[in-house]
């Protein structure tokens, strides 16, 4: 996030797209609710589903899945047109306005409202509604990453944010929900095949020889690496020989799951380092046990950057160690020396390599985190980026055309799916499956549906419908909903039994590398 | 100095900003005034009036929390008038439903008949489930108070636990109003609502529904401010006292907000999770997977031992063995056919010093780049 949580308390409009925030980051959906109710800002929702937080909504725009580029294009357009953009912000810390104008320029209300269903007076309002603010925030989640054009859709946002001066100013920005508690410190630090901590890429040289010094090595490779959806693949075509998967889950959160689980199967050596035999577990030839957040000492930083203390309350059952402990000690018998005496010390190392967390230790995040960047140990921290300027001195337009999603229905696969989460899971399930309770309010996998197409097949709530795709099949119950807007259903991806990524679409975006997990064709059985 | 922003508390003169209530002065100057139905978080309702405190000029006794602080006014806070108020307030409090804390004293015969109807409503022979943990009690030892004056007026409706989380007790409940606000105003579930009317009145939840059938999420906010032993996380409800445990803070293991949690760790493990109050970024709220999530933690599902597969089997093994074995074969893997044969997912789930170590290992051991987490899918 460019700014912080409690800061959208402080917008004039909020736009919510992408993101089911009352479920899937309840806290954060609180300050939205309390900034509508008692601070009279404004919302506005653009998601293909009747979500709950569309009911504190001014506008909720409903969009044809994948259609994002299209709307937040017409939005521009509208905005230019009516010369509501801010232009000193354009001029003076941007570049690229003449080549974004160009290319909204055909994406008038009405050519918009084909691609995405959305009425072109609702547009209009809801353009003139986010340029008109003070203060705008753009909220979004994965609704807008995962679709084969999900980087385009990132930058159309920000592209939006600029082109009316919500960035670097309280209350606006463009603030990305992380879906899990350290996805933002797993990026810090390191956790991406392209670049050292802090984001210090491995084809800067310079970055390359500190860490070569800091390390005590030589030869660190300088060619970026796989990512996680490139490993597979390559596992499948024998590449890749080994793996070793530190607490996550793939065989239930990769997209077409069939394919993936015969990738890991042609791999030598597979290791998996987990708190719970996980499915990905299963298929490993040595698994090591790890302790969970509960029985540990650290730090996580979260979707605002916040880096937050992590404290160990009770120890970790049988054998099982700290995950860094356990990298550590494979380290030493390949020969490398990694000797730390606690987490501690490694955030000093951590500090000492990486500029944005130069100035953080453990006593200073206390009592209350810090947010990165904090180069030096008597700085703040910084709650919002770029106030001044961008890293990179002007923030640059990208003028981004709009292209349909890899999948598109037709006779044979006449409905659209699109997955997500539930209030009451995480993720794979591994962790909040294991509460008796949060089960009973959320007992299996479902297929949301719309009264109308409900009608339509014949089906009533709790009937079990067959659900295919070009990849899969899975049984469901159906759950007859509000949320749906026919010619769309949704399945939550937790659910091992009815798996919804069975059906997904592996294509990817090719610059992140993120599947298409929210747009796929399927049609709809009831089953016999 | 401005005297305009001048208020005496108790013979001593404070400063304040406009808008400040005679409260919130009080409080920044550590002058004790009780309440029950405050919450920091929401407008002062001023509902409970447990809070008054006498001003000079003023006709009656003035509610505190939801009183501007005036320029020169004169404010006492344990005044006899004011104990009386409070008194009274609590008497009455304490003689409607199963206030079983002792602080109901009564002859022997008529305590034992009334502990023991209690304790067959509440299934239980142990005192109120929030014994040592309940401001109503605190506030009746302190202003030393029964329930003698009022004769025991009893509360018509059933105790709810039908839904996984909170146990509602209504005979415990005093109506002050915290959860409505907890629930409307913070976190804008807009679930609970004060329902009937008179001394008939309920919390209710949409058509006095049972929570599980209403609009509630379970974020049990309602939970954590609840003064009195009305809302108890049904788990913890009399199997967790708080003089039995240890407050761990730590930060919520779920989504990306890094909610600021209590772990509450009686005998080696964790029975219950509240949140913290006063800090960012929740200020004390959670959601209904950190507040009840935790099960996992000591489940007997729990990986506790390195295993290695043998013939299509796992089998236990030592943590030597176990860690000899992986170093050799990706020590041999990277031999023949090179470290960018080997790939390395860490994780969006473990902490900054665990991914530092694994984006370490994977380059300065395995002198690869091949690593990735799984935030993407
Ligand atoms: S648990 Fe949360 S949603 Fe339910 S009644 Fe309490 S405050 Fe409202
Ligand atoms: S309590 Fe809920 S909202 Fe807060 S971090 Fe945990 S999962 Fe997220």
């Amino acid at each position: 996030m460019t700014n912080t949580i409690g800061d959208m308390e402080k917008a004039d409009v909020i736009l919510i797209t992408g993101s089911n925030t009352t479920e899937n980051h309840p806290v954060i959906s609180t300050y939205i609710k309390r900034a509508v109710k008692f601070k009279g800002a404004k919302l506005i929702v653009v998601d293909p589903r009747r979500i709950k937080i569309a009911g504190f909504a001014r506008h909720w725009l409903r969009s044809n899945l994948g259609s994002d580029v299209a709307w937040i294009n017409g939005m521009m357009h509208v905005i230019i047109k009516e010369n509501l953009y801010d232009k000193e912000f354009v001029n003076a810390r941007t570049e690229g306005f003449e080549q974004l104008k160009a290319m909204v320029e055909k994406f008038t209300p009405e050519y918009v409202e084909e691609i995405t269903g959305i009425p072109a007076q609702k547009l209009t309002e809801a353009a003139r509604m986010y340029a008109q603010a003070k203060a705008a925030s753009i909220v979004y989640c994965m609704g807008i990453t995962q679709h084969i054009s999900g980087t385009d859709n990132v930058k159309s946002l920000a592209n939006l944010a600029m082109l009316c001066g919500n960035l670097g100013i309280e209350g606006g920005g463009v603030n990305p929900l992380r879906g899990q508690n350290n996805v933002q410190g797993a990026c810090d630090m390191g956790g991406l095949p392209n670049v050292f901590t802090g984001y210090q890429s491995v084809n800067n040289a310079d970055a390359v020889k500190k860490m070569e010094a800091a390390w005590g090595v030589s030869g660190l490779s300088d060619k970026p690496g796989l990512k996680v959806t490139e490993m597979l693949p390559m596992a499948h075509t024998g590449e890749m020989k080994a793996l070793y998967i530190i607490g996550e889950n793939p065989l239930v959160s990769d997209p077409d799951l069939n394919h993936a689980k015969k990738s890991i199967e042609h791999l030598d050596f597979l290791v998996v380092q987990d708190i719970f035999l996980t499915e990905t577990a299963q298929l490993a030839d040595v698994v090591l046990p790890s302790a969970c957040f509960a029985e540990k000492e650290g730090t996580f930083s979260n979707t605002e950057r916040r880096v937050q203390r992590v404290r160990k309350a009770v120890d970790a059952p049988g054998q099982a160690m700290d995950d860094w402990r356990i990298t550590c000690e494979i380290a030493k018998r390949m020969g490398y020396a990694m000797d730390y005496a606690d987490a501690e010390a490694i955030m000093k190392e951590i500090a000492s390599v990486t500029p944005s967390y130069a100035g953080i230790t453990y006593e200073r995040i206390d009592y209350e985190g810090i947010h990165w960047p904090c180069p030096a140990a008597d700085h703040p921290g910084t709650p919002i980026l770029h106030t001044a300027q961008f890293p990179i001195g002007k923030g640059k337009f990208h003028a981004i055309d709009y292209i349909p999603p890899a999948e598109s229905t037709d006779k044979e696969y006449p409905m659209y799916l699109t997955t997500g989460r539930v209030l009451y899971h995480y993720h794979t399930k591994t962790m909040t499956g294991k509460t008796e309770g949060l089960n009973e309010r959320s007992p299996g996998s479902f297929v949301e549906i719309s009264f109308k197409d409900a009608t339509a097949y014949g089906l009533r709530d709790g009937d079990t419908v067959e659900i295919a795709s070009r990849r899969g099949t899975i049984t469901s119950a159906v759950k007859v909903s509000g949320m749906a807007v026919s010619g769309t259903v949704f399945i939550p991806f937790h659910f091992i039994e009815g798996a919804a990524n069975m059906l997904t679409n592996a294509a990817l975006d090719p610059v992140s590398g993120i599947p298409e997990y929210k747009v796929c064709a399927v049609r709809l059985a009831k089953a016999a | 100095m401005d005297t305009q922003n001048l208020i005496v508390i108790n013979g001593n003169e404070f400063t304040f900003t406009p808008g400040e209530t005679i409260l919130q002065v009080a409080r920044r100057n550590s002058i004790p005034i009780p309440t029950l139905c405050h919450l920091k978080k929401a407008n002062p309702t001023g509902q409970c009036r447990i809070c008054v405190v006498e001003v000079e000029g003023a006709r009656s006794l003035v509610a505190s929390c939801a009183a501007p602080a005036g320029p020169n006014m004169v404010v006492r806070t344990e005044t006899p008038a004011v104990v009386e108020a409070r008194r009274l307030v609590l008497q009455l409090m304490l003689s409607s439903g199963n206030h079983n804390c002792a602080a109901r004293v009564s002859d022997d015969n008529e305590w034992s008949r009334f502990q023991l109807e209690v304790n067959r409503y509440d299934k239980t022979d142990a005192l109120c489930p929030v014994w040592g943990d309940c401001e109503l009690q605190h506030l009746a030892y302190q202003y030393q108070v029964s329930a003698e004056r009022f004769p025991k007026t009893e509360v018509p409706y059933e105790m709810e636990d039908v839904n996984p989380f909170i146990v509602r007790d209504f005979s415990r409940c005093i109506k002050c109003g915290r959860c409505v606000q907890a629930c409307n105003d913070v976190q804008v579930n807009n679930a609970i609502s004060f329902g009937y009317r008179g001394t008939d009145t309920k919390i209710v939840a949409a058509e006095d529904k049972a929570l599980k059938d209403s609009d509630c999420v379970f974020c049990g906010e309602c939970v954590q401010v609840c003064p009195v032993g009305a809302l108890v996380e049904k788990n913890a409800r009399y199997d967790v006292r708080p003089w039995e445990c240890e407050k761990v803070r730590t930060t919520c293991s779920y989504c990306g907000v890094g909610c600021q949690l209590w772990l509450h760790v009686k005998e080696g493990k964790v029975v219950k999770v509240s949140g913290v109050e006063d800090v960012a970024p929740n200020y004390g709220s959670l959601c209904v997977k950190g507040r009840f999530g935790f099960d996992f933690i000591h489940s007997p599902e729990r990986l506790t031992d390195p295993l290695i597969k043998e013939n299509g089997k796992f089998r236990k093994a030592t943590w030597d063995e176990a860690l000899n074995l992986v170093a050799r074969k990706l020590g041999d893997i990277k031999e023949k056919n090179g470290g960018d044969s080997i790939g390395v997912l860490t994780s969006a789930r473990v902490s900054n010093e665990e991914n530092y170590i694994a984006n370490k290992f994977t380059r300065a051991v395995l002198k690869t780049n091949n690593i990735d987490h799984c935030a993407r899918l």
